[in-house]
Order: C-alpha cells, then structure tokens, then sequence
C-alpha cells in the first residue's frame, strides 16, 4: 500500500505543448479536438445501416 | 360548492371517496402524463432522417452519462482514496474518467450537429437553452471531480483556481481547496441540477420532436391537425410516432 500512494504521489508530467501566438495546447488534447472533428465528419459523410425489414413493415 | 338537499343524498354505506381532481397526487398525475402521454414515452418510430449518424450522438451522451453515474455510485462507497490503494477502485476510476471523456467528446459532437441544425427552430428554444446548461453544468461537475482526484493532480487544479474564485468574490461559498465540500458538490448536488436537467431536456426533446435537418420536411401525418386539435397535448413527434414514417 505504501508503494502504491508514494507511486499515486508522484508528478505527472503535462506531456509536449503546441504554441501558435497566444494559444497554447498540449499535444494529447489537440489529437483529441481533431479526433473529435473528424467523427463529426464521418458521421455527416457516412451513411447509416438500412433497418432490418420486419415481416409486419 | 353547492350540495344537494339532505333528503336526495343516498345513504352512505362505505367512506365516501375524494374526486380524483381533488387530490395533489391526481393532479401532479395529470400534468406527468400531460408531458409525455402514457404509451409514448420511447419512440417506436421515427421520421426518415433521423437515420443519420448524427442523430445517434444525443442518446450516445446519455449512455455514457449511465456508466458514469453507476461507476461514480461505486466509487463514492470505496471512498476519495481507494482508488489509489486497490486495482479494482484504479479500475472503476477508469471506466468514471473514460465514461466522462465520452459523455464530453458525443456531447460537443451532438452539440455541433444541433448548432449548425440551427436545432431551436420549431419551438425548440427551450430545448436548446437546457441542453445548453446541461453541458455548462456537466462543466461545473467535472471541475469538482478533478478536484476530489486526492493527488497532485487535483492539488495544483484547486490552487491555481482558487485565486480565479477568490477574485470573482465566490470562494468564501464555493471553496475549492476544501475536500469535503468539493466531494459533497461532486457526488450530491450537481449531479442532483444536472440530472434534472437533463430530465427535462429528454421531455423536451419526446414532446417538441427531433429537429429535422434545414430544408427537410417535418412530418405531418395525415389527420394531424384534427388529431391535434382533439388531442392538444400530442405533440409533433408523438403524432409522427403514433401514425408512423416510412423510411
């Protein structure tokens, strides 16, 4: 237990930074607004499943 | 209220009940079952473009907001440190972060497909303005569940923010480097504000309809308007869910 809340105690470091100007942003949360985006896209673009045809339809 | 001559009244044989409409329970009843009418609570049937991709984004927000009120219950019963100390607590604090990433990520998605709807067309407004605080709210729970992390982490959020707080004048109230009260904000009263709004988001959105797309026509099943009119608290999408769109 002790090694776990000294390792829990440890710095995480913040990970590479992107500077454009006054913007800041880590690199991690940067891939995640692009990850985003990019769902976003696909889901406008890609077209959804047919529905099954029930035999009372 | 006017009574009847003494000697018309039947005799009683059994306690005479209250009317219905008499009772606060009876209305509260009523006005429940005014917001969404009984039977149409889920949709059977949805108009045509529902079937897009961006349509799933709402339900997916709500799917994950299940898995982190579950895993946070959990969570809450281990206590602020357990996590620390067992690989099942690492493990439940896990799926509550990826939970919330999620709930965050299909949230702004959702939030974008809706904006760019212009989704406040249509009598929609105030569906539009409570997805808008459930989102400003979800922040606010958020932002205390970072605080309650017990770990260095949480440590630097809270002392960095409490001079933001201190300089808006609210940090006397709303104290972030005090654990407790952050644990009661996090695990009790904002889930309480954001779940009911959320709550009535959802009423929202079964009696106002789903926003169709820009250009698109909403359904109007023959007969609606004198359905309407027979039955005014139907609303748009329920009539469309009762008389059902083909695809």
């Amino acid at each position: 237990m002790i090694t776990q809340l000294l390792a829990a105690s440890q710095p995480v470091p913040a990970g590479p930074v992107v500077q454009w100007g006054w913007l800041t942003i880590t690199v991690a949360n940067l891939l995640v607004i692009l990850l985003m985006v990019v769902v976003f896209v696909l889901a406008l673009l890609l077209p959804f499943p047919a529905p099954r045809e029930d035999e009372d339809r | 209220m006017s009574r009847a001559p003494t000697s018309l009244r039947p005799e009683p044989t059994e306690p005479r009940r209250r009317p219905a409409h008499d009772t606060w329970t009876a209305a509260l009843t009523r006005w429940v079952e005014g917001l969404v009418p009984r039977g149409q609570w889920l949709p059977e049937r949805q108009p045509v473009y529902v079937a897009s991709w961006i349509y799933v984004f709402g339900v997916a927000c709500l799917a994950s907001l299940v898995v982190i009120i579950v895993s946070g219950l959990v969570l809450s019963l281990g206590g602020v440190a357990w996590w620390h100390v067992s690989t099942l607590g690492h493990f439940v604090n896990s799926v509550h972060l990826w939970s919330v990433e999620l709930f965050f990520a299909t949230m702004v998605i959702h939030l974008w497909g809706k904006f760019f709807m212009a989704s406040w067309r249509g009598d929609r407004g105030l569906t539009w303005a409570t997805g808008a605080l459930a989102f400003f709210g979800s922040l606010g729970t958020a932002f205390t569940g970072y605080l309650i992390q017990t770990n260095f982490d949480a440590q630097w959020i809270s002392t960095q923010a409490k001079d933001g707080l201190n300089a808006a004048g609210i940090g006397a109230w709303f104290n972030v480097m005090d654990l407790g009260q952050m644990m009661l904000w996090h695990v009790s009263l904002l889930p309480l504000v954001v779940g009911a709004i959320v709550v009535v988001h959802i009423v929202l959105v079964r009696r106002r309809g789903v926003a169709p797309p820009i250009g698109a026509t909403e359904p109007s099943p023959p007969g609606a308007a004198a359905a309407a009119r027979a039955a005014p608290t139907e609303s748009p999408a329920t009539l469309a869910t009762r008389t059902g769109v083909e695809p």
